[in-house]
């Protein structure tokens, strides 16, 4: 397989995986229990995400300066800073303290 | 995120400076793509292509990633298609509120990635109209940026890939978190963020990139299944 080969094939098969997410049937979605499921299926999605980019560099578990931003986007959050404050705080945190190290 | 009550041109116009905040770090990361694409052998046009028809990062830093190093191609295929499943249960837990068919959905899908998904089920609280525009305008946003920050990244090459210095590695998650924080208003909720939060930073020495989040995904899936074999 070329390199071109190898762009082509895993596009096809990433927009494959994308449009049958997009195409599941209504039903079963409605069914009860992915009901219950669609309630806390984003809370594991977001959850998930933002640990992993916090905590973590490619396949090992890292703690740098991304840790004391999102320390301080909890803080604006309780605040009740708006969405642009809160990510400008977190970036301005981790800059700051990899500029200052 | 605005209340409802405020009205919908307050929440169009919150949902849209969301989508352009997230268009806008996200986007950065597409000059260290660029700039690692190149650096790992590829051309420019190769580079830019991956952008435009994967469009979906983890997936594309896995396959330069692999390539790179001197992997074979099909293995590189392997995983980075492997990390591009997540998006089946992205794609999933939108389709009720995107309800697209035909061509709509031709284009939709390619625009269902990490970031479009967190905007749309983030804007749910405020009604479907309001996920449906989160959706379309931080896919599009972010496809923009990405494809130009992408660009700009292989043409100029490692000069400018240093997106860490500018702290942006750390607005990603902070986004993310903002975006899950008015959700977490029971003890169910609580604990299913805690949980898949926990489950997936364990995950990561342990799997390749992108699939802790994945593992995460199951970690509601089994909380309902619990409850209903105990009630």
């Amino acid at each position: 397989m070329t390199t071109w080969g190898a762009i082509l094939a895993t596009a096809a098969g990433c927009y494959l995986l994308k449009l049958a997410g997009l195409s599941v049937p209504q039903r079963v979605l409605e069914h009860p229990v992915m009901a219950r499921m669609s309630d806390l299926l984003p809370v594991a999605l977001l959850a998930a995400l933002a640990a992993v980019q916090t905590f973590s560099t490619g396949d090992s578990l890292v703690l740098d300066a991304r840790v004391a931003g999102m320390a301080v986007a909890v803080v604006a959050l309780l605040l009740r800073a708006p969405f642009l404050v809160v990510v400008g705080a977190a970036a301005a945190t981790a800059a700051l303290l990899r500029l200052i190290n | 995120m605005t209340e409802a009550v405020e009205g919908w041109p307050v929440t169009r116009a919150s949902v849209l400076r969301t989508a352009l905040s997230v268009g806008v770090a996200t986007g950065a990361y597409g000059v260290s793509f660029g700039a690692l694409g190149v650096a790992g052998g590829l051309s420019v046009v190769q580079t830019c292509a991956m952008s435009v028809l994967l469009f979906t990062g983890g997936s594309q830093f896995a396959l330069i990633g692999v390539l790179g190093g001197g992997g074979s191609p099909v293995s590189g295929t392997a995983s980075a298609v492997l990390l591009g499943v997540r998006n089946v249960v992205y794609g999933a837990s939108l389709a009720g509120m995107l309800r697209l068919h035909g061509l709509r959905r031709l284009v939709g899908a390619q625009l269902v990635i990490d970031e479009s998904t967190a905007v749309a089920l983030g804007a749910e609280p405020n009604g479907e109209r309001a996920s449906r525009l989160g959706f379309w305008a931080t896919g599009l946003a972010v496809f923009v940026l990405w494809n130009l920050a992408t660009l700009v990244g292989a043409l100029a090459g490692s000069v400018i890939g240093d997106t860490a210095a500018l702290g942006l590695d750390a607005a990603a998650p902070a986004a993310f978190l903002a975006l899950l924080w008015p959700r977490l208003n029971s003890r169910p909720t609580w604990l299913t963020a805690l949980t898949a939060a926990l489950v997936a930073v364990l995950a990561v020495p342990f799997v390749p990139a992108g699939v802790p989040v994945l593992i995460a995904a199951l970690v509601p899936a089994i909380a309902v299944m619990a409850r209903r074999r105990t009630a």
